[in-house]
C-alpha cells in the first residue's frame, strides 16, 4: 500500500541484505509500479531528460552536418581512418555487456542479487548498443545504404565478404541487439501484466494490456516462461562473449602492430564487463536515491558490483602487462616499436593516464569502505569509464598512427564534431534511458517478489498424501 | 459425461492468501482427481508444477529446431555465396574456406534459437490473448500483484458446479467465485 512506502524508506537494508527489511509483495509492487503509473518524477528525472534532449539535439545537428559535408568533419585522416568513431563504438558496445552478464550469466549462476538490477541493466544494454550502432553507421559516410552489408539478392551482383571480421561484426552486433531486445521483452511480460492490472486510467490499461499480450500469471505460463528465460540466458551467455570477441577480431585479424595478437578476445570481454559494471553503478546510484529504492537496490548490490569491477579490472591489468611482455618477447621489431611509441610517443599521455584510471585507481575497491560508499563508488565508476574509453582510443589511434613505415606515420587530431558526436550519443543514451524509467518498471517486480519472505512456500505443509 | 456445468461458466475460482495455501489446494485438487485446472500467482511457484503436472513443455524442442535451422542457414548461406554466387579469389585461398564461416554460423544459430524461444513462448501460452474468462473475476487483478488463485475449469470430467464449489470452499479459501465465460 502506498502508505507503506515511507516506512520502507526508513528501514534501509543492512549491508548484507539484497532486499530491505519489511518488504512484502504489495510494497515491492507499489514502489516499482507507482513510479510509472503515477508519473510523479523526481527532480533528477527532469534534469536528466532535459540534458538528454539537449544533447540529442546536438546529435541531430552533427548528423545533419555529417550528411551534408561527409565524414571529413571528423578528425579521421589517413593513416588514422578509425579515430573516435570506432573508439566510441567499442566503448558503447562494451558497456552493454554488463547488462547481459547480469541478466543471463548471473541467472544461470543463480545469483539472486541480480533480480533487482537486471531490468535496468538490460535496458542500459539495449540503449548502449543503439548508441554503439550509430558510429559504424555514420562512419560509413553513406548510412542510408547500410543494408549493403547484409547478403541479399541485388542487381549489382555483389555480396559481402564473409571472410572479413567487419562483416562478422554486422552479424554479431545485430544479433546481439535483437536477442537483448527479445530477452528484455520476455522478462517484461509478467510485469506488463502487473502494470495493466494496476493502471490508473484507461489509456495505461489499454497500452500495457496490449504489451502484456494477455499475461495472467497462470502456472502453466510461468512454467514455460521460466524455461524460456533459462534458454534465452543460455543463448545470451555465449553470445555476449562472442560479441566482444568479434569486435576484437576487427583488430586482431589485421596485421597492424599492436593489434595482431591472440589474447585480444578475453582481454576485450573483460574490459567490456569492467566498463559495463561501471555504467551500471553510474546509473544505479543516482536512481536509487532519487526514486527512494534503497530497500531494493541495496548497499549489497553496490558492493557486489564493486567486486565484479575489481575482478575484471585485475584481468584487464593482467592483459596490459601480458600485451607489453608479448611485444617485447616476440622479438618483432614492429611490435616492439609500436609499444615503445605507445609509452613514449605522441600518445604517451593518454597511455599513462589510462593505466592510472584502469589499473591504479580501482585498487581502492579492495577496501570495503569504498565499495560501500555510494559517492566514492560513483566517482570510481566514472574514472573507469574514462579509462576504458582511453584504452580503446590508444589501441586504435596509436597503432594506426604509427605502423610499419615511419614515412607514412601521421598524428590524429580530433575536431569539435568528434566531440559533439560522442557527447550527442551520451544524450541519446540518457534520453532513451530516462524515457524507459518513465514508461516501464525499471526493476523486475516478479523477480523481486520472489525475494520477499512472504513468497516462500512453507515446506512442511506441502506434503501430498 | 459427469459435467453438469451450465453453459456460460468457465470454471470455479478460489482465492488464497498465501502461496503455501495455494500449493496445498492445488495438491488437494490433484488428489481429488481434477485435471483441468490452473493456478495463478504473481511470480513463479516451483511447487505448483508437481500438482499441475507441468514438468515438461515443448519449448526446448522448438528452440533446438530453431537453432539448427539458424546454424544451417548461416553456414549454407555463406557456402552458397562464397563458392557459387559470388566467388572471389583472395590470395589463392580456397573458395570453401569453412573456418571463416564459423562466426556467422554461430550468430545465426543464436539468433534463430532466441527468436524461436520468444515466439515459442508466445505460441505455447496462446498469446496474444487480451481477453480471457478469468479476467471476469473482479479480484483477479490481484493475480499479478499479491493474489493466489486456483481455478477448476468447467470442461474437467469431474466438474460439477455445486460439488466443485463446495470442494474449493473446504480448502479454506478467502473467496470462491464462479467464472463467467
Amino acid at each position: 500500500m502506498p502508505e507503506d512506502q515511507e516506512v520502507i524508506d526508513l528501514q534501509p537494508a543492512t549491508p548484507k541484505d539484497i532486499i530491505g527489511a519489511g518488504h512484502t509483495l504489495n510494497t515491492v509492487t507499489d514502489q516499482i509500479a507507482n513510479v510509472v503509473l503515477t508519473g510523479k518524477m523526481p527532480l533528477l528525472w527532469y534534469g536528466a531528460i532535459a540534458a538528454g534532449m539537449g544533447l540529442l539535439g546536438l546529435f541531430g545537428l552533427v548528423v545533419t552536418l555529417l550528411m551534408a559535408k561527409g565524414v571529413g568533419i571528423w578528425g579521421i585522416r589517413i593513416p588514422v581512418g578509425w579515430g573516435w568513431a570506432i573508439t566510441n563504438f567499442v566503448w558503447w558496445i562494451g558497456i552493454g555487456h554488463a547488462g547481459t552478464l547480469i541478466s543471463a550469466i548471473l541467472l544461470l549462476l543463480n545469483q539472486q542479487w541480480r533480480n533487482s538490477i537486471n531490468r535496468f541493466a538490460e535496458a542500459m544494454t539495449l540503449f548502449a548498443v543503439a548508441c554503439a550502432g550509430m558510429f559504424p553507421l555514420l562512419h560509413m559516410g553513406r548510412p542510408w545504404i547500410f543494408y549493403w552489408m547484409f547478403p541479399y539478392p541485388n542487381a549489382m551482383g555483389i555480396q559481402p565478404q564473409f571472410r572479413s571480421p567487419l562483416v562478422w561484426d554486422v552479424f554479431a552486433v545485430s544479433t546481439y541487439a535483437t536477442v537483448s531486445l527479445l530477452f528484455w521483452f520476455v522478462g517484461l511480460l509478467p510485469d506488463l501484466g502487473t502494470m495493466r492490472d494496476g493502471a490508473k486510467n484507461r489509456f495505461q490499461q489499454i497500452v500495457y494490456g496490449m504489451l502484456s499480450m494477455g499475461w495472467r500469471g497462470s502456472a502453466k505460463h510461468w512454467s514455460i516462461w521460466e524455461t524460456a528465460c533459462l534458454l534465452l540466458a543460455g543463448l545470451a551467455t555465449p553470445l555476449v562473449l562472442s560479441v566482444h570477441t568479434v569486435v576484437s577480431f576487427d583488430f586482431t585479424i589485421a596485421i597492424v602492430p599492436g593489434w595482431h595478437s591472440t589474447f585480444f578476445p578475453p582481454y576485450f570481454v573483460a574490459g567490456a564487463i569492467y566498463s559495463g559494471f561501471a555504467m551500471v553503478l553510474v546509473l544505479a546510484i543516482p536512481l536509487r536515491s532519487a526514486f527512494h529504492l534503497k530497500g531494493l537496490i541495496t548497499d549489497k548490490h553496490l558492493d557486489n558490483c564493486g567486486k565484479v569491477m575489481l575482478a575484471t579490472g585485475l584481468i584487464v591489468a593482467y592483459a596490459y602487462l601480458l600485451e607489453t611482455f608479448t611485444a617485447w618477447y616476440s622479438g618483432n621489431v614492429y611490435e616492439q616499436q609500436a609499444f615503445w611509441n605507445r609509452m613514449t610517443g605522441p600518445y604517451a599521455g593518454y597511455y599513462w593516464f589510462l593505466l592510472t584510471c584502469n589499473i591504479a585507481a580501482p585498487q581502492a575497491l579492495w577496501f570495503k569502505t569504498i565499495r560501500q560508499s555510494p559517492v566514492w563508488l560513483f566517482a570510481w565508476s566514472v574514472i573507469v569509464l574514462i579509462g576504458m574509453w582511453l584504452e580503446r582510443f590508444v589501441i586504435i589511434v596509436s597503432s594506426l598512427a604509427q605502423d610499419f613505415l615511419p614515412s607514412s606515420w601521421g598524428i590524429f587530431q580530433f575536431t569539435r564534431w568528434d566531440l559533439a558526436t560522442f557527447v550527442g550519443t551520451l544524450g541519446l543514451f540518457t534520453f532513451l534511458f530516462f524515457c524507459f524509467v518513465r514508461v516501464l518498471p525499471m526493476i523486475s517486480m516478479n523477480e523481486v517478489r520472489m525475494l520477499t519472505p512472504q513468497a516462500k512456500v512453507q515446506r512442511e505443509e506441502t506434503h501430498v498424501e | 459425461m459427469l459435467s453438469s456445468a451450465p453453459s456460460g461458466i468457465y470454471g470455479v475460482m478460489a482465492e488464497f492468501d498465501t502461496p503455501t495455501e495455494l500449493v496445498r489446494a492445488a495438491n488437494a485438487a490433484n488428489a481429488e482427481g481434477y485435471l483441468k485446472m490452473d493456478a495463478y500467482s504473481p511470480y513463479p511457484i516451483e511447487e505448483l508444477n508437481q500438482a499441475l503436472n507441468l514438468h515438461h513443455n515443448k519449448l526446448p524442442l522448438i528452440v533446438l529446431v530453431g537453432g539448427i535451422i539458424g546454424g544451417l542457414t548461416g553456414f549454407l548461406l555463406q557456402w552458397y555465396i562464397t563458392v557459387y554466387n559470388f566467388p572471389t579469389n583472395i590470395g589463392g585461398r580456397p573458395l570453401f574456406s569453412w573456418p571463416m564461416y564459423i562466426v556467422i554460423t554461430f550468430e545465426l544459430t543464436v539468433l534463430f534459437a532466441s527468436i524461436s524461444a520468444t515466439f515459442g513462448l508466445l505460441g505455447l501460452c496462446g498469446f496474444p490473448r487480451p481477453y480471457h474468462p478469468v479476467f471476469n473475476v473482479p479480484r483477479f487483478s490481484l493475480a499479478t500483484r499479491n493474489g493466489f488463485f486456483l481455478c477448476i475449469e468447467a470442461d474437467d470430467p469431474l466438474f460439477d458446479l455445486d460439488k466443485t464449489k463446495s470442494f474449493l470452499n473446504g480448502l479454506d479459501p478467502k473467496e470462491v467465485s464462479e467464472v463467467a465465460n
